[in-house]
């Protein structure tokens, strides 16, 4: 199912499948259609024989950088004499994504079902799911939840009366984009800054209060109870172009389109098939000029390389992009570019943790810039002296909250280029007017 | 050799790596930063927010360095070595990257030099000079912040801040004491405190020095001087036992700051609020300068030539007891103590004590109880710590006064002694009477060694002028000596240390080339 | 002489008695560390007072055994903790990109006109509204989504305000 538009013919619906299906919060609800089972079958194999077919059913990470699951998994040594974590990220933060935002609000069981098998694949006894302080619903819903399996002896010191310790606490964020960011996310849950750390050491060695740590996104270990029942094999069928991305994929679309909502389709999907068919094109009178298909951290994409996109972690790349968070943000022709890229610096500036000095100048000064280019106050100088300030933050930080303000800048002015100079009136800066200014 | 070397550790010696930086090979202990490793190969990289006292930030991004095989510069703070590692630091690719810091850190950053008491010794400056942009590209309007009193001796400009976050982590993890943050975040961001909470930690001070540019200044010395316009000496600070290894910054011969000199097995980094404030009596008005002799009611002055043979004339054959301070040299203390051996007597000290205030970060580091430098040294050199300075002090015994605190010493104390000869900086109110008195300079204007409560020999060099007449307090006990017969004149510093390790087995085998600048432990340890 | 209650000159009454006291305790077994219980500290503030004033930040340094400037270093971090006192109605309009395509910035501007907050941040004279702009509440496809103390609305438009704000006075 669909949400909130009813499910489309070319959507393979997996996780999104109850979306909008009131029935299916409840736990009585989720156990009537098949929920737990991957669970109650994940904790008697061992912990390694779920991270291999995890690792073969092909799964990567659904937040953004799309590391393969399994093998992440597997960096947990378990029988260290150690306590491990796993932190789901639940901060969906990105722009343009909410996909995470449903899953939690129709089938937060699902969570809390993959969750539990995530916290035992990698010899966790504690999970902590961060949930951004926005998303209030989706927060009652999880909670209820984990509520509910706890008092059903899902969860507890008996997880499912197998004897094994599988608790989950619930996090709430309290408005910090970068506590998505995973080093970030367990400084914020050990109650500090949500500051990105410098890696090494990885999350793996020492993560969350110095112990060993995984950090899953919500989709992705919402997705881990379909691979354990229905196994790798038909996981890694789910393919329509490069063997390196399976499975389904939700795909949160938002902007200038006619039907925005979550979309789940298969990867390798045509993106023109999926905006123009599947969301319904434009909306009425108008065409579409640019999109940002991962999230807004990722390059703006003209529509001729939109519409040559397979959509899958390879597809993006090829057409000059990345696939994200999955993030699909439409821009149509009644939007001027400028003023957007300039929103989005602005963001960047806002979010910045004020850790690395490219990140902290750099987002605030690229946002002066990009402002004052929307206002007419801009100069050809002031173009180069983006690119040139994209370079410095580009690569060089602890995290890439940098990098990201960066790219939609700098793709923005390859690609409408001359939105940016039909606002540029004068040719080189005259420094009086700044002292005035 | 009796001399005890470094605290050895039973540690294995750690594996050995090796690598190059730019072409220089070097070999340095596994788990060494590329930035420490540099320091080692002769090369100083650019960095702000690394300090070597500190946790690692990685948050200025000024230690960029290109790595061969690596695809991104690596941060050298928080770069571990590797064998084999080829390390660039002035290719284009991190020249350039660093330029870009350089102009970010400056784009807000007022550049108002010639107002700010750090320019001439502020990294920032520095490391513009030496890879900076020439010109900012900023085109528009600056971030102010007005400048806060964060209590205690600091000033925190705000606008010149560039949040390296070396003041947070020193009262986070070294004073324990977190009275700092971070606060709001993105180009909001600044150095905050929590209202009615100051930086007033016994060792808060610090983040004054460990500030690399101009945002945190000390009250204390605020406009006193440029950089420039300082002289700097190495000196022990005499104001506790700990024997923190100090900078004395002089400017036209008046001491206006006391700074850290790093020792690794003394003070680290660091020295204490107490000690760091407590300087304004070396420049103190009212000394004697000139030798003082009695005659009849008042004193008249006299040259040390006569001076000298009188103060021997007045000894020969006489008991002596000498009033010592804990704060003399241990090379006056010697050759005092070998005054009481020549003539037989006594000598004695007090100590005055304080609370107790330790740097709980760093391990052995405290503005310690006893409050003097030298008080180990008068031990080992037979000086008895008494609650006067004259107890155990017989009657006719000629009582030599040297620089120790004479209101501890009661007029039916004085009475008793057939002379009072007054060795010291000045002459107090209570020793009027004295026959004669020897004008000597103040540690700060001579040169020596204090020993300290972990038995470490020390040495201190001459940071200003003494006044008129004055001599070094290591002189004129000599000198005393040798009118007696009893001694040799010394002409050096270095020549009374040596006499003195010759003689007493705690010092034997040191030397002043062998104390050097990081001092060395008497022979048996602390006392 | 009238006399006239400042918030501020009343003495500060602990957040962390009773009931909540138990609620704070409960919470620290489900981690390793005190600390880790500062989010959930300060929300569980921020739903008694409204607002995080500095004596509750100090409070929350007590408790936790933390510092009070430690703690005002993880408020000020995290945008959702009011340093300020704020209206009955805090209400939060995302303004970034997604949404801003789709017209937030009409949506604020009707707000502010409705609720009669002079500026975006200043609670209105009755001290019912205060309009803020906020970065994404991640329900981009539901723009322009308008959080109104814990309750999303989602899809809203400048024609839909006046009927909004009418619904709360």
């Amino acid at each position: 199912m669909g949400y909130p538009f009813p499910s489309h013919a070319g959507e393979t619906p997996v996780l999104s499948k109850y979306f909008g299906d009131k029935d299916a919060i409840s736990l009585a609800g989720f156990r009537k259609r098949g929920g737990y089972d991957g669970l109650q079958k994940a904790l008697s194999m061992t912990p390694a024989e779920i991270v291999d077919v995890v690792k073969a059913s092909g799964l990567r990470g659904r937040g953004g950088a799309g590391f393969p699951t399994g093998i992440k998994w597997s960096f947990m040594k378990p029988g260290d004499g150690k306590p491990h974590y796993l932190c789901c990220n639940a901060d969906e933060s990105e722009p343009g994504t909410f996909k995470d935002r449903e899953i939690m609000r129709w089938t937060p069981h699902a969570l809390v079902e993959g969750c539990a098998i995530g916290a035992y694949a990698i010899g966790a006894e504690t999970a902590y799911i961060y949930i951004r302080g926005e998303f209030t619903e989706p927060l009652v819903r999880m909670r209820d939840a984990v509520r509910e399996a706890y008092d059903a002896g899902i969860l507890g010191k008996n997880a499912m009366g197998t004897g094994k310790r599988i608790d989950i606490v619930i996090h709430k964020g309290a408005g910090a984009y970068i506590c998505g960011e995973e080093t970030a996310m367990m400084n914020s849950i050990e109650g500090r800054r949500g500051n990105p750390r410098i890696k090494p050491p990885f999350p793996a060695v020492s993560g969350v209060f110095a112990q060993p740590t995984t950090i899953n996104n919500v989709e992705t270990l919402a997705a881990v109870p379909h691979i354990i029942v229905r196994g790798a094999e038909w996981y890694k069928g789910l393919c329509l172009s490069s063997p390196k991305s399976t499975g389904s994929k939700l795909f949160s679309v938002c902007g200038n389109i006619a039907k925005p909502g979550n979309y789940e389709v298969t990867l390798g999907f045509s993106f023109k098939d999926f905006l123009y068919d599947l969301c319904g094109g434009p909306l009425p009178g108008r065409t579409f000029k640019a999109v940002i298909p991962g999230g807004i951290s990722v390059p703006i994409q003209t529509m001729e390389e939109a519409e040559a996109t397979k959509m899958d972690y390879e597809g993006f790349v090829e057409q000059g992009s990345m696939l994200g968070s999955g993030g699909v943000i439409v821009f149509d022709d009644q939007q001027n570019m400028v003023k957007q890229i300039a929103r989005a610096a602005r963001f960047f500036a806002h979010e910045s943790c004020a850790q690395c000095t490219q990140c902290r100048e750099g987002t605030a000064w690229t946002t002066k810039i990009m402002e004052r280019i929307r206002d007419g106050e801009g100069t050809h100088e002031d173009l180069d002296t983006l690119f040139s300030i994209a370079d410095n933050m580009t690569g060089k930080t602890i995290c890439v909250l940098s990098d990201s303000c960066a790219v939609p800048v700098v793709s923005g002015i390859n690609k409408f280029r001359s939105e940016f100079e039909a606002l540029i009136k004068k040719p080189t800066f005259h420094p009086v007017t700044a002292a005035v200014a | 050799m009796a001399t005890t070397a470094e605290p050895t550790t039973a540690l294995a010696q750690p594996k050995m790596v090796n690598l190059t930086i730019e072409g220089r090979p070097v070999s340095v202990p596994e788990g060494m930063s590329i930035l420490e490793a540099g320091k080692r190969a002769g090369i100083l990289i650019p960095h702000y927010c690394y300090h070597p006292g500190l946790s690692i930030a990685g948050n200025c991004r000024m230690c960029l360095v290109e790595v061969e095989k690596a695809p991104k510069l690596a941060p050298s703070c928080a770069t571990a070595v590797a064998e084999g590692q080829v390390v660039h630091i002035y290719t284009e690719k991190a020249l350039e990257a660093r330029k870009g810091v350089l102009e970010m850190l400056l784009i807000n950053h007022p550049l108002d030099c010639p107002i700010c008491d750090k320019s001439g010794e502020c990294e920032l400056q520095d490391f513009t000079y030496q890879e900076g942009p020439a010109e900012s590209r900023l085109r528009d309007p600056k971030r102010f912040n007005p400048v806060e009193d964060f209590g205690g001796d600091v000033l925190y400009t705000t606008s010149r801040c560039i949040l390296c976050t070396r003041c947070v982590r020193f009262m986070d993890e070294l004073a324990q004491d977190t009275v700092l943050n971070v606060s709001e975040r993105g180009d909001r961001a600044l150095i905050g405190k929590f209202e009615g909470k100051e930086l007033t930690h016994a060792w808060a001070g610090n983040v004054i020095d460990l500030c690399p540019v101009g945002a945190l200044l000390s009250k204390d010395s605020l406009n006193k001087a440029r950089s420039w316009e300082l002289d700097h000496a190495p000196s022990i600070c005499p104001g506790c036992s700990q024997g923190c290894n100090i900078s004395i910054d002089t400017r036209d011969n008046t001491v206006v700051r006391l700074r850290p000199r790093p020792n690794e097995n003394v003070n680290k980094y660091f020295m204490c609020d107490v000690g760091r404030l407590d300087y304004r009596w070396i420049n103190r008005q009212d000394r004697v300068e000139v030798p003082l002799m009695r005659r009849g009611e008042a004193h008249v002055a006299a040259d040390w030539d006569i001076a000298i043979p009188a103060t021997a004339a007045l000894l020969d054959g006489k008991r002596v007891f000498v009033a010592a301070s804990p704060n003399l040299s241990n090379e006056a203390l010697y050759l005092l103590s070998r005054l009481i051996r020549a003539n037989g007597g006594a000598g004695a000290f007090t100590v005055a004590v304080g609370p107790e205030a330790p740097l709980p970060g760093v391990d052995d580091l405290a503005l310690r109880a006893e409050r003097a430098a030298n008080g180990n040294g008068a031990d080992l050199l037979g000086f008895r710590r008494a609650a006067s300075p004259v107890e155990g002090m017989a009657a006719g015994d000629v009582l030599i006064v040297a620089e120790a605190d004479a209101s501890q010493i009661s007029p039916e104390q004085l009475a008793l002694a057939s002379a009072i000869i007054v060795i010291g900086t000045t002459l107090p109110e209570t020793l009027r009477m004295a026959s004669i008195v020897l004008p000597i300079a103040n540690y700060a204007e001579e040169e020596g060694t204090f020993t300290n409560l972990r038995g470490r020999v020390q040495r201190f060099f001459q940071a200003k002028a003494a006044p008129g007449m004055a001599r070094p307090s290591w002189w004129v006990a000599g000198d005393i000596l040798a009118a007696l017969g009893k001694g040799d004149a010394y002409y050096l510093a270095s020549e009374v240390f040596s006499a003195m390790a010759a003689d007493v087995p705690a010092f034997a085998g040191m030397s002043y080339d062998a104390l050097g600048m990081r001092g060395l432990v008497v022979s048996g340890g602390a006392q | 002489m009238t006399a006239v209650t400042h918030e501020h000159d009343a003495p500060y009454q602990p957040v962390f008695v009773g009931e909540r006291r138990k609620e704070l305790d409960a919470l620290f077994p489900l981690y390793p560390t005190k600390m880790a219980c500062i989010l959930p500290a300060l929300w569980m503030v921020q739903e008694d007072r409204g607002w995080v004033s500095d004596d509750a930040m100090a409070e929350v340094a007590q408790v936790l055994e933390l510092t009070p400037a430690y703690v005002k270093g993880v408020v000020t971090f995290y945008t959702m903790y009011n340093t300020h006192p704020v209206g009955k109605y805090l209400v939060q309009v995302c303004t970034t990109t997604p949404c801003n395509i789709c017209g937030a910035e009409d949506v604020v501007r009707a707000l502010l006109d409705h609720t009669n907050c002079s500026d975006l941040g200043v609670t209105s004279a009755d001290g019912l509204f205060t309009v803020i702009e906020v970065e994404c509440l991640g329900a981009c496809g539901f723009a322009t989504p308008v959080m109104i103390n814990e309750e999303v609305i989602e899809s809203v438009t400048a024609a839909r305000v006046p009927e909004l704000v009418a619904g709360l006075k």
